[in-house]
């Protein structure tokens, strides 16, 4: 067999060693293989009188199993089962349950298994373990074990919800499950996931000696008659009772309700955990169904899981440009975004030459990077050595030997000019050049660049060491290689690359500021503030349209409004929140900044809130809109903005678009992003709405021309992306 | 059909609901006996002609579980043939029980029946029956579930009562009921609770404060702010419900909630024949009764509606009731209904509520619908209606004539 996953090795004692090692994959994952392998191991397990028990390991140093292969998923409902007449949903449990059912036999041959855990085991992976009788992990704190599955919208569905309570009770099985939280093998001892934890090469050996000194330990704990569940179990039990009240609200409010995966995992520990081992697995697989059938898991494994990693290892790289790995940036600008910038490449093990005006700001920025590694407690050793790779100066000759520039300084053109101008007289227009600049279109600002084929934006998020995206901005003259160059270096510091064309604005900084501007027109209209930033927050957004306003600045708003007015002269068209905030900036509240905005900062300390008199000057409305109302303007003024991106040109790819709204503004997670936010709406029906939004509210929600064709076409973002891909 | 008459109404004094409350040492089932026997004894019926004894009770589990109704009239020496049913309408339960045995003699089920209820929150916890409604994630969910003290402060926020609203509305609970008892008003129903030897436990509700004032309750902290903004954190349900909302204000404390208590009631009900048979005189005519259901997430808003709703189906309005008597769950509860209803304050709990006296759970209804025939009794006045807001978003009600 030429895909073998599981290697059998039978020894004198009789013990079975099941070796892990998908063949191909640098990691082993839960495929149709490894699931095949395991049938045929089982079977053996139970059938041959020569196996007295077993031991599962892992033949690759790179850990135990990663999880099942999400990209290797098919949650259509159209495989094999199609023709059965079985719903959806119960095709889908079909599929589900193979691998649920095999890790109950797998615990119920009766005779031992052990697992050798000697690395990382998530998810699936980590359900095999569950499911062996002795699990025996290696002394390494950085061997994670978890079951992650939460954060991309699926849950464990092979018996993970219901063994993890069943060893470590149901209260703190629930903060794994829910957050997706690793444990480390230390902790995994403590709370009873695994009976031992040795050094690394004695963990075969010690899961062997096991399952021969046990011939009987081939039988869960909850398969005993005096199984007594940890912390106590069913409806008149207190503790499970307010487990339950406590949990539930915990996780409603943090997902809104929002969540599809959250609501089923509380639900199937709920039900499995009153129920027999056998019924429990299958209410389990039943949920895990409910779950995939929506689109909402699809959505969210897209964009969250597979999208973000193809990102990442380079989906949008020019194919054919060899690698181009930096190792020396000249950061122009030790501000906030070129101190973040410093820290996140010096933590890459690049070399830094941070430059500014004058000394003291070079060596605000240094300090910066040494606070917050202070502040994350970083070995004295480790951080020493990350700050002797940022030099700070005010010399440009220090630049000499830097391959890459990036520049962050004051957002005005002629200063920007100026000081590209200067670098490219040390290290030549053939050094890669990337703006930082959040607002102004790149095709300018490369004329200050001899050579705008090696000028490029690389837009970083406030603050950088945090945010997860960066936006590369693509500008007319802008060549392959410096798009290469900057999403290898993207992918140096650990970030999560988007590529897009040049547009005043971007795409990122576009559309959120018409969610914002959206919010701003509402209070302007009369809306409650509350309502406002309630219904935002609920709809999946971080923060509410006026406090995010506070956040940045309403002088700053103020500013590149104007600063657009004055770029597009009457071609200009003022937003529907601009009069509000001139009225703000007339009232001198600037944000947080000065502790006066839509918000009150009391100057105690305590929490921030509306301002009181804010009613003054907004008078609030007798007829409210309905929150759903507030909801879909708020979404939908998004939803056309995006579009409007992807018919311009600026997105090429709705991955971009969707991971770009989820990483780089916050757009509601759970939806997947707005792309796929509109597939799964139809996109007849977003236009549908946008018209009468448009009639209702204005021309800014008139779907573009494009969206109209798609949607007259019955066709949709992912499916022609998918159809181009193919031809 | 036949009308339904009040010939009697009896209450055990209301004990702390805690371990060191006089009423912590007698079993639920020894408090609903001694009712059912006071009614018994006090009218002097053959308890043959009881049908049917209704008892609410709103955690009806260990001591309390098993139709604690028909082991009641069991341990009371009633007649086997007198059944006994338990019922659950939450914090209405004892007033819903008494509506059902005032349908099953309107009906013809039944000739007496009796209503009332018992809970002995100090031996069985709230909350010590579980239910899926808080519990079951699914339906938590569906339902936005979080305690009725969040609802109260809900509604305090949204109808702009302030702390000190709420505080003077206790305050004066505390003055009327000191009042009530001192004048003895009471009296005519209260029943002793006795121990195993006979001797008298507790004759009086054990739980009032009459030295309350304002500043005594203002170095209360507020309840449910924790729960409400930290752990865990059901204002953030609330304002997925309520998003108009920018903050939840906790008014809401010990001191201005009902209070937490054991006890039990009885009320005796029947036809005009069966009372005229032992020659007793009706202390009063049922006029009608009804529930409600309202938004489950502020939970106790049920009281103003249902209100509306039986008024209306008798052909009656706020002016032509004497007295209302609201369960004092909590104090906003009640100035809400007197803001939308238009009800003066001295119409409203003349006598004090549960805020100075308590509210256990099951009892109550039954015994603030004695506490109100007796002020009837006492003024001369006519009508009354007594209501109660209820769990998960509901209201009860009843309106009694005085004959």
């Amino acid at each position: 067999m030429t895909d073998q996953a599981i290697r059998q090795d039978l020894d004198s004692d009789g013990i079975l060693t099941l070796t892990i090692d998908c063949p191909g994959l640098s990691m082993n994952v839960i495929n149709e293989a490894l699931t095949r392998d395991l049938v045929a191991a089982v079977e053996r397990i139970k059938t041959d009188a020569a196996v007295k028990g077993a031991v599962i390991t892992s033949g690759k140093a790179s850990g135990f199993v990663a999880g099942a292969d999400l990209k290797g998923m098919n949650f259509a409902g159209d495989g094999a089962g199609a023709s059965s007449g079985k719903s959806k949903m119960a095709q889908l449990f079909d599929g589900v349950f193979t691998l649920n059912k095999l890790l109950r036999d797998l615990e119920t041959t009766g005779k031992p298994v052990a697992s050798a855990v000697n690395g990382l085991a998530l998810g699936g992976g980590l359900e095999i373990v569950l499911a062996t009788h002795y699990r025996v992990l290696a002394d390494n704190p950085k061997i994670v074990l978890g079951l992650p599955e939460v954060l991309v919208g699926l849950f464990p569905g092979a018996g993970g919800t219901q063994r993890l309570p069943r060893l470590i009770g149901v209260q703190p099985a629930l903060m794994f499950l829910l957050q997706g939280k690793n444990m480390s093998p230390a902790e995994a001892l403590g709370l009873g996931v695994a009976q031992a934890v040795v050094p690394a090469d004695q963990v075969l050996q010690t899961a062997k000696d096991w399952v021969k000194a046990n011939p009987n330990g081939g039988v869960q704990p909850w398969d005993q008659k005096n199984f007594r569940f940890p912390g106590g179990v069913g409806g008149t039990n207190p503790a499970f009772a307010q487990t339950f009240v406590g949990g539930t609200a915990m996780a409603h409010k943090q997902s809104h309700g929002n969540m599809n995966q959250v609501k089923a995992i509380l639900s199937a520990v709920y039900e499995g955990a009153q129920l027999p081992m056998d019924t429990a697995i299958r209410v389990e697989s039943k949920y895990f169904a409910k779950v995939v059938a929506d689109p909402q898991a699809g959505n969210m494994i897209r964009s969250l899981f597979v999208s973000k990693q193809a990102a990442e290892k380079g989906a949008r790289r020019p194919a054919n440009v060899p690698p181009m790995k930096t190792k020396k940036v000249g950061m122009l600008g030790a501000g906030l975004m070129g101190a973040g910038i410093a820290m996140v490449s010096a933590q890459a093990g690049i070399e830094v030459v941070l430059l500014d005006r004058d000394q003291a700001a070079a060596d605000k920025g240094k300090q910066y990077t040494a606070d917050r590694l202070a502040k994350r407690r970083t070995d004295p050793a480790k951080a020493a050595e990350i700050l002797n790779r940022i030099h700070a100066t005010t010399d440009y000759a220090d630049l000499k030997g830097c391959d890459l520039i990036i520049e962050a300084v004051f957002e005005t053109r002629e200063i920007k000019a100026e000081v590209t101008k200067a670098t490219e007289a040390v290290v030549g227009a053939d050094t890669i050049f990337g703006s930082n600049t959040s607002t102004l279109p790149i095709t300018g600002l490369a004329e200050a660049w001899s050579k705008p084929e090696n000028f490029i934006g690389i837009h970083f998020f406030s603050p950088v060491e945090k945010m997860p995206l960066v936006e590369i901005i693509v500008g007319k003259k802008t060549g392959p290689e410096a798009i290469a160059k900057a999403l290898d270096y993207v992918a140096q510091i650990r970030k999560t690359p988007i590529v897009v064309n040049d547009s005043r604005g971007f795409y990122t900084s576009r559309c959120f500021g018409t969610f914002v501007q959206e919010g701003l027109a509402l209070l302007g209209e009369g809306v409650k503030p509350a309502l406002i930033e309630n219904v935002a927050k609920q709809m999946g957004m971080p923060v509410g349209p006026l406090a995010v306003n506070d956040e940045v600045g309403l002088d700053l708003s103020y500013k590149v409004g104007q600063q657009t007015k004055k770029d597009l002269g009457d071609a200009y068209k003022p937003g529907p929140g601009e009069a509000v905030i001139e009225k703000m900036m007339e009232l001198g509240r600037h944000g947080r900044k000065n502790g006066k905005g839509f918000y009150a900062y009391p100057e105690d300390g305590s929490a921030k809130h509306l301002w009181p008199e804010l009613s003054g000057y907004f008078p609030v409305s007798a007829s409210q809109p309905t929150p759903a109302e507030v909801k879909e303007r708020l979404l939908y003024r998004q939803l056309v903005e995006t579009a409007r991106c992807f018919a311009e040109g600026v997105l090429e790819t709705p991955e971009d678009g969707d991971l770009g709204a989820i990483f780089g503004w916050g757009f509601a997670p759970f939806t997947g992003g707005p792309f796929s936010a509109m597939d799964t709406v139809g996109l007849s029906n977003v236009v549908q709405t946008l018209d009468r939004l448009a009639q209702a509210h204005g021309e800014r929600f008139n779907p573009p021309q494009q969206l109209r064709d798609m949607a007259a076409k019955g066709e949709s973002f992912y499916g022609n992306a998918a159809k181009q891909k193919a031809a | 059909m036949a009308e339904a008459y009040i010939y009697d109404a009896v209450r055990t004094p209301r004990g702390k609901g805690r371990k060191d409350g006089k009423l912590h040492e007698i079993t639920p089932i020894e408090l609903a006996t001694q009712v059912l026997r006071a009614l018994r004894d006090r009218t002097g019926i053959d308890t043959r002609d009881v049908d049917d004894v209704v008892l609410g009770c709103v955690s009806p589990v260990g001591e309390q579980g098993a139709d604690i109704a028909r082991i009641a009239a069991l341990n009371a020496d009633y007649a086997e043939t007198t059944a006994g049913v338990q019922i659950n309408r939450f914090c209405a339960s004892g007033l819903e029980a008494v509506n059902m045995a005032a349908a099953k003699v309107i009906s013809g089920e039944a000739e007496f029946a009796i209503g009332g209820g018992v809970e002995s929150m100090s031996r069985v916890p709230m909350g010590s029956d579980g239910g899926a409604w808080a519990m079951d994630p699914a339906v938590a969910f569906k339902n936005y579930f979080a305690p009725q003290g969040i609802g109260a402060d809900l509604i305090a926020t949204l109808e702009g009562f302030s702390r000190d609203d709420v505080d003077a509305y206790a305050v004066e609970s505390q003055k009327r009921a000191a009042q009530a008892w001192a004048e003895k008003r009471f009296a005519k129903s209260i029943i002793p609770v006795r121990d195993v030897i006979g001797e008298v436990v507790l004759d009086h509700d054990e739980y009032m404060r009459p030295q309350t004032d304002m500043q005594s309750l203002a170095s209360l902290s507020p309840a449910f702010l924790a729960m409400g903004e930290q752990m865990p954190g059901f204002d953030e349900i609330a304002k997925l419900k309520y998003p108009e909302v920018e903050r939840v204000n906790h008014v809401h404390h010990a001191g201005n909630s009902s209070g937490i208590v054991d006890g039990a009631s009885a009320v005796l009900v029947g036809n005009k024949e069966i009372g005229a048979k032992y020659g007793l005189k009706p202390r009063a005519r049922i006029r009608g009764m009804a529930s409600i259901g309202s938004e489950p997430l502020i939970m106790l808003t049920g009281p103003s509606y249902v209100t509306n709703k039986l008024l209306g189906r008798l052909g009656m309005t706020v002016n032509d009731i004497d007295l209302f008597e609201l369960n004092e769950a909590f104090a906003s509860v009640v100035l809400r209904m007197m803001k939308h209803l238009n009800i003066p304050h001295d119409k409203m709990n003349v006598n004090g509520g549960a805020i100075a006296m308590g509210h256990p759970l099951g009892a109550t209804g039954g015994m603030i619908i004695g506490t109100v025939l007796d002020e009837l009794e006492r003024t001369g006045k006519q009508t009354a209606l007594v209501t109660l807001c209820v769990g998960a978003g509901m209201g009860t009600a009843t309106v009694i004539e005085r004959i």
